[in-house]
């Protein structure tokens, strides 16, 4: 009896209401569809940039008879002497990765060279002579390079260190740009979402003023004049959530897996396992977002 | 059944006491009416019983409970000891007689079974029996305040608080109010009346507690509106 009187109620004010009930479900559908599609596009940024981290390397260049540096004796390679004491500062290093230092010598430099400048005239340019031997070293972390390259930068026989400075720390500012935009544009669009449900839940009680004073009077629990209102807030949300949830899961199969997946295979992609954690997310977020303004609204009209 | 023991309450932002130093003991089974002018404090006293309202000072006390202390949750409970009436009926006008005495059982909680066995006994008790299938708007001023007793009287309150409840009535409708009112009261329900009806205070013959700017000015049984008559 109880039940059926508080579900009646709830589908008497989501009718009562059916306009605004649509704008909520809406709104929380474009909202939570953003929300899910920002959680997608983080976790999308974060396997490209481990993808890409992996190919990230610190070059350290050594003196050769063809090339002038500062730590280097003019006209000759450094000595075995001084790349025993670079792979070794370069091996102690925490932040260097286990295995992570290799040696290209001058022959394999020499090949990487051909192969890089084929059919074009500076291939013939060079002897391997000439060639710069350096040593390629994998970081455990590639925002960490500035310690290992001041680690060594100085020593003797290093004739250069590849600035990764320049390179990355553009590139890394922009991708938390991205992530923080995505994090901040869904923020707005869910608050949003919480006015509007706080809003429609404002107008339903004030519709329903009268039942709530004689329920109050007749010493109805707040529980029990608050549930209905809650049910109508929490099926509007959930219903905004499904279609959010399909939207992303379309979004996913048809973007991402049937094209993105199909022509860019060097990239890192999300699959269906991601998809499912941002449903679940969209579904739990799109409840809060139902319940919070809804208690905190009907709290106003609930004072005892 | 209710106590008032130096009960002061300033409303916020006012200097004024709405009530000052109230005290005020009704018996279980009592019939009092509560008389002054607009603005004397009825208001307030009926609020402070009903804990819609908190004493600034003292203590308010309903069937053995004090007010100040209980908590709000339990508020509920409390007022389902305690049925009232207004001046203006506050029925549902979409829901018909029968649905609106209906109403304050079902979302206490009642089963369907009790509903449908209570109900008819109470509107046969009001004299609205045949006409639980009509809605307010079908009825006349003093058949609507008879759904609104029956309303506060469905759960067998032991108080029954009516502010002005013939504040909208003619005289003879509202005798017959009173009569009903009357018999409730003789069922060992405590009734509190606050009124300007001058005729049926006097009439009646009860104790009459007067209000004046805050203070009781006047505690009477069987008493009379005012001194001059």
């Amino acid at each position: 009896m109880r039940m059926r009187h508080i579900f009646a109620e709830a589908g008497a004010g989501l009718r009562r209401n059916l306009t605004m009930t649509l704008a909520v479900i809406v709104t929380m559908w474009v909202s939570l569809s953003l929300f899910g599609a920002g959680l997608l596009a983080q976790q999308e940024v974060g396997l490209a940039k481990g993808k890409w981290y992996d190919k990230i390397e610190i070059t350290v260049f050594l003196c050769s008879k063809a090339v002038a540096g500062d730590n280097c004796t003019p006209g000759q390679d450094a000595t075995e002497a001084q790349k025993v004491v670079i792979r070794q500062t370069l091996q102690s290093n925490p932040e260097v990765s286990a295995g992570g230092v290799y040696f290209e010598d001058k022959h394999e430099a020499f090949e990487e060279f051909q192969k890089a400048y084929k059919g074009n005239p500076l291939e013939g340019s060079l002897t391997e002579d000439q060639m710069q031997e350096s040593f390629r070293v994998k970081l455990k972390d590639p925002q960490e390079y500035a310690g290992v390259v001041s680690s060594v930068a100085q020593l003797p026989g290093v004739q250069a260190v590849q600035d990764l400075k320049q390179i990355l720390d553009p590139l890394f500012s922009w991708i938390n740009l991205l992530q923080w935009g995505t994090i901040i544009a869904s923020a707005l669009l869910l608050l949003a979402a919480a006015l509007q449900i706080g809003n429609t839940i404002r107008l339903t009680a004030f519709a329903r003023r009268r039942e709530i004073g004689i329920m109050r009077l007749v010493g109805a629990s707040n529980f029990y004049i608050t549930l209905p209102f809650l049910l109508e807030s929490v099926i509007s949300a959930l219903i905004g959530a499904g279609l959010a949830a399909g939207t992303l899961a379309a979004g996913v199969y048809f973007v991402i897996i049937r094209k993105a997946q199909v022509s860019i295979q060097s990239l890192a992609w999300i699959g269906w396992h991601q998809t499912i954690l941002a449903m679940a997310a969209v579904g739990i977020v799109g409840i809060l977002l139902a319940v919070i303004p809804t208690l905190v609204t009907t709290r106003k009209y609930l004072r005892v | 059944m209710i106590r008032f023991e130096n009960v002061s309450k300033v409303y916020d932002g006012q200097r004024r006491a709405a009530l000052a130093d109230v005290n005020v003991e009704i018996d279980k089974g009592e019939f009092v009416f509560l008389v002054g002018t607009s603005g004397s404090g009825k208001s307030t006293f009926l609020r402070l019983i009903l804990r819609e309202l908190r004493a600034t000072q003292g203590n308010v006390y309903v069937a053995g409970r004090d007010l100040a202390k209980l908590h709000s949750w339990k508020v509920p409970s409390m007022r389902r000891q305690i049925g009232t009436v207004f001046q203006d009926f506050r029925l549902l006008p979409n829901k018909t007689v029968h649905e609106n005495v209906a109403f304050a059982l079902q979302v206490i909680g009642k089963s369907k079974t009790t509903i449908n066995r209570v109900v008819p006994e109470v509107l046969d008790l009001v004299g609205l029996d045949g006409k639980g299938d009509r809605r307010p708007d079908e009825l006349s001023g003093g058949e609507q305040q008879r759904v609104a007793i029956a309303r506060a009287f469905v759960n067998r309150p032991m108080i029954l608080i009516a502010d002005e409840p013939t504040g909208n009535l003619d005289p003879a409708t509202s005798v017959g109010i009173m009569k009903l009112l009357d018999r409730i009261n003789r069922a060992d329900t405590t009734v509190l009346m606050a009124t300007h009806d001058q005729t049926i205070v006097d009439q009646m013959r009860k104790r009459v507690i007067e209000l004046d700017d805050g203070l009781v000015v006047r505690d009477q049984s069987r008493g009379v509106y005012g001194y001059a008559t």
